[in-house]
């Protein structure tokens, strides 16, 4: 197996509040190889964006990583402070957000900003920053890439700006992508736009990408693996096609059959009981096990196996068996 | 779902009270020094002036009480004439000094307290008018806001003062002087509530919330009143609390410059203007006192306000 | 004779900027058609499902059929009474207590200060009717618990939140709920039992839906009939059935194929081309033409009119 660009091992954070401490992200494991797309599929407060914000340094205090290793290109960075954090950000990590106007300077021409991140984290001239700026927005699919270095992010239309930022994540190399929810603003036909782009791009040049979603669609179409997360902790990891169609952990399962697909018609969705905890009110055991139809005994003391890569695909005491899954 | 082993007993809704103990902004409060030390002074400032016939060892407004040969007492120094000890002195008349504090801080509290409350419920109303019916409404509102804010606020307050004064016959002016005052500094002050309303209006009255009062026929005045009004009230309670500090620092302004509240009924600033007479003839303490006073009563006030103003920010949370 | 007629309604936002700003710099009034000659209806007790991406004019639609918003021009016919020409103000506020509206965002839709009791019984104390006990069945109706009726919103979360909405709606016992994107904000495991719970209370008390949503899954997965909108223009009309299976408009079509699948593993097929133009300036013709690869002449200079195809209303010169 080649060498991972991300390996996170144990990854916990922890935020201290006055009714306790809450572990959003708790004792997370998983690796990112070049050219793979992992899917990170959770529902909101699973803690999929609070892991990818622990990776790329932009915990809000008072969160914090309190246990685990973070490894980018076999270099641990869960320590890096200030600068040597923010050479990282840029030069190894690409970032994109849901709202593009978050990740772009509304003050500063897009070739500007291109230019100014490479010269930054590339050790090239500023005729030749100028110029794979303009180039960098045509790999992204601006028309007009060369008129359009000049214009301010207000004048591009939502998806433009998308493409915008994929293009300044792009434009220092950095040998991985955080992708948070970059669709989710988007309508549906940009969306398939965007996530064909990002898949093209990093199929090229062979970058490693963290898809963060909750949209099972968009994982499918795009992802290599999946990792489907559960009140903070790793349910199951696995290659997406396996996951999707065969889910072992039952609230994968549960997930998947909670999901409308045209095969279903009109038949009633399948539902899972109750709703995900809230972290200071977290279940002893398993957190799914007051909601899973298979629970034990077991399940409500002991927090299920600890899966990682090549270590276990559902953290499940009783995975569900191929006949189940209909 | 925590509580499933309670008996299935008809729970009473905590009364809102209750919540608010419970609640992170109580938490906060007992967390910051500051907040609890300037909360504690001011209580006590406002206490002793609203029990100041209780606590006064004078009544300062009975001539009948009064001794002149006990004028210019210094503080804590038996009277030469009298033998009688003053704490904090007395002014020429004779006058207790730490009663006519007390009393002075009643005309000036309430003086205060009275014109931001006209001045915050005459910026509501406009502001909760400009921004849920927007239109000319509005930029009447607004416009007239503007202009006067290139005024400064004690000139308004002069110029209302002015007038007033102008209108009222002789007889009645000094009964009348508070209420001018009151007016007047309130006039000055509504800009600031109505800018602050209407701001937080705009954003409400898009939620979803004021759409479904809408639709199911609640008149505009309900929708205002019962639904947008209670959720701009936080921002308009940071204000008031500033602009109370302010208002009082106006009233003390306007007093010393000889326009406020008249000698009869000495405000806290009428009493500095007083004592500057006699701080170089070395009666110090006539004009010390209640100056401190005034400055302990405007900063406890502005802190607190400054850290509600924080914890009510959403954005530092 | 069907619940709700809609009869080429147009709805036009004056979206100019202030009259100073546009005399000084010599701007046109800019006017944006939301909504343009859409007509359909929506038979009992049944839903009909107007899907369209961003700009497309559905929640605009929503808003004028429950009375948020007047029509430009059209018409909205709910029982046969004309809501917007109706002079019976009696007859109107009759129709008016039959609709109510569910809304997307589950966090601005209750009022934050106001108990789950007094939210839940407001569209019948509106009209001074008897509420005790009101909110508190309501609430074990959708799910929730009598208990929780005097809690205050932010005590739940979204999912529960919307159960609250859709408690508030049924209170006045409407016969049409118009709902707004009412899963777009959930999750799916609680978009499921929303979901679930809507089609429970259809069936219950014989309810009819105005289903509005971006999400073509969900749409299929509710509705009895679907409008497609582009740009404020209804372009195709379908059961669900015939429009997944066979659409008959370009623009359907596209949409169809762009939306994310759960059985596409790595499906690589080419994206759509360009993006929904500025509904200010709309393309003269159909708009949909800039983006169409059937497009001609014709489709460039005239507005295709909705004819029936095989069971389906399509608004395209070329569909057969």
């Amino acid at each position: 197996m080649t060498k991972p660009i991300l390996s996170i091992r144990d990854l916990t954070v922890e935020i201290p509040t006055r009714h306790g401490i809450l572990r959003p992200v708790d004792g997370v494991s998983y690796d990112i190889t070049a050219g793979e797309i992992l899917g990170v599929v959770g529902e909101s407060g699973a803690g999929k964006s609070m892991a990818g914000n622990a990776v790329i340094g932009l915990l809000s205090p008072p969160a914090h990583i309190s246990k685990g290793e973070i490894h980018v290109n076999g270099r641990r960075v869960d320590q890096l402070q200030g600068d040597a954090m923010r050479k990282l950000r840029g030069k190894e990590i690409g970032m994109v957000f849901q709202d593009p106007l978050t990740s772009l300077n509304p003050l500063l021409r897009i070739g500007d900003q291109l230019t100014e991140t490479m010269l930054a984290h590339l050790d090239i001239s500023r005729a030749e920053a100028d110029k794979r700026a303009v180039a960098a927005l045509e790999e992204v699919g601006i028309p007009g890439a060369a008129e359009r270095v000049g214009s301010y992010p207000h004048e591009f239309s939502g998806g433009m700006r998308q493409r915008v930022v994929i293009a300044l994540a792009l434009c220092a190399e950095p040998s991985l992508i955080i992708a948070d929810e970059p669709t989710t603003a988007l309508d549906v036909s940009v969306q398939a736009q965007i996530i064909a782009l990002l898949k093209r791009l990093c199929r090229d040049r062979g970058t490693a990408v963290m898809l963060i979603t909750h949209d099972m669609g968009v994982i499918a179409e795009a992802a290599d693996r999946v990792a489907v997360m559960y009140a903070g902790k790793l349910a199951e990891l696995g290659p997406v096609r396996d996951v999707l169609t065969a889910p072992l952990h039952p609230y994968t399962d549960g997930l998947m059959g909670s999901t409308p697909l045209a095969s279903r018609g009109k038949a009633r969705l399948h539902q899972i009981p109750g709703a995900m905890p809230r972290l200071d009110a977290l279940p002893p055991g398993c957190a799914f096990s007051p909601r899973c139809p298979k629970v034990q005994a077991v399940c409500r003391q002991d927090p299920g196996p600890h899966i990682e890569d090549g270590a276990g695909r559902a953290a499940c005491f009783f995975p569900l068996s191929r006949e189940e899954v209909a | 779902m925590a509580d499933t082993s309670l008996p299935e007993v008809p729970v009473k809704d905590p009364s809102r009270l209750q919540l608010a103990l419970q609640s992170d902004f109580f938490y906060q409060f007992k967390r910051s020094p500051v907040a609890v030390v300037s909360f504690v002074v001011v209580s006590i400032l406002i206490l002793s002036a609203i029990f100041a016939p209780l606590i006064a060892p004078h009544d300062p407004f009975d001539p009948s009480s009064l001794n002149l040969m006990n004028g210019f007492s210094a503080p804590m120094t038996p009277n030469a004439f009298t033998g009688e000890t003053f704490w904090l002195g007395t002014d020429d008349q004779g006058r207790d000094v730490f009663s006519t504090i007390l009393y002075g801080m009643r005309i000036s509290l309430f003086v205060g307290a009275a014109a931001v409350a006209f001045a915050m419920v005459l910026g509501i109303t406009l502001g909760l008018l400009a921004g849920y019916v927007g239109g000319w409404t509005e930029t009447i509102i607004m416009r007239v806001a503007d202009v006067q804010l290139t005024f400064p606020a004690i000139l308004v307050a002069m110029l209302i003062f002015g007038i007033a004064k102008g209108v009222t016959p002789v007889e009645y002016r000094d009964q009348m002087a508070i209420w001018v005052l009151i007016i007047a500094i309130g006039l000055s002050d509504w800009v600031q509530f109505a800018r602050v309303v209407r701001g937080a209006t705009l954003v409400e009255k898009n939620k979803e919330y004021v759409q479904a009062a809408r639709l199911i026929g609640r008149t505009s005045p309900a929708i205002m009143l019962r639904h947008i009004l209670p959720n701009v009230l936080s921002p308009v309670l940071v204000i008031a609390t500033i602009s109370l500090a302010l208002a009082i620092i106006a009233e003390a302004t306007l007093s010393f410059l000889g326009v406020g509240a008249p000698p009869t009924q000495p405000s806290l600033g009428t009493l500095i203007r007083i004592g500057q007479g006699f701080l170089f003839s070395g009666e110090w303490w006539i004009l010390l006192f209640p100056a401190v006073t005034l400055l302990t009563l405007a900063l406890g006030v502005n802190l607190l306000g400054d850290w509600l103003r924080d914890a009510l920010n959403p954005r530092l949370r | 004779m069907a619940l709700v007629s809609v009869r080429h309604l147009t709805r036009i936002f004056d979206v100019s900027k202030p009259w100073l700003n546009r005399v000084i710099e010599r701007k046109p009034k800019a006017l944006l058609t939301a909504v343009s000659d859409v007509s359909f209806e929506i038979e009992e007790k049944t839903v009909y499902a107007l899907v369209g991406e961003s700009g497309s004019g559905k929640s605009t639609i929503g808003k004028m059929l429950v009375g948020l918003l007047s029509p430009s021009t059209g018409a909205v016919e709910i029982r046969g009474v004309d809501l917007t020409r109706e002079t019976d103000a009696q007859k109107v506020d009759d129709v008016r207590a039959d609709i109510q509206m569910i809304f997307q965002d589950p966090f601005a839709s209750l009022n934050p200060r106001w108990r789950v009791r007094d939210i839940i019984v407001e569209p019948v104390a509106a009209r001074g009717g008897e509420t005790t006990g009101m909110a508190e069945k309501l609430l074990e109706q959708v799910g929730l618990s009598a208990r929780d009726a005097g809690k205050f919103p932010h005590e739940f979360s979204g999912g529960q939140r919307q159960r609250i909405c859709i408690a508030r709606a049924l209170a006045s016992e409407p016969k049409l709920i118009v709902c707004d994107e009412p899963t777009s904000a959930l999750d799916v495991s609680v978009q499921a039992q929303v979901l679930n719970l809507m089609s429970d209370l259809k069936d219950e008390f014989g309810l009819t839906y105005l289903f509005i949503s971006h999400d073509l899954t969900v749409v299929q997965h509710m509705a009895d009939r679907i409008g497609v909108l582009y740009l404020g223009r209804l372009v195709e009309e379908a059961d669900p059935d015939a429009l997944f299976d066979d659409p008959k408009h370009p623009y359907t079509q596209m949409l169809l194929a762009a939306a994310p699948q759960l059985g596409a593993f790595g499906r690589d097929v080419p994206p759509p081309t360009g993006e929904i133009p500025d509904p200010i300036n709309p393309p003269p013709g159909c708009a949909y033409n800039p983006r169409c690869p059937l497009a001609t002449d014709l489709c460039r200079t005239t507005r295709p009119e909705l004819r029936a195809v095989r069971g389906a209303r399509v608004a395209c010169h070329f569909a057969e």
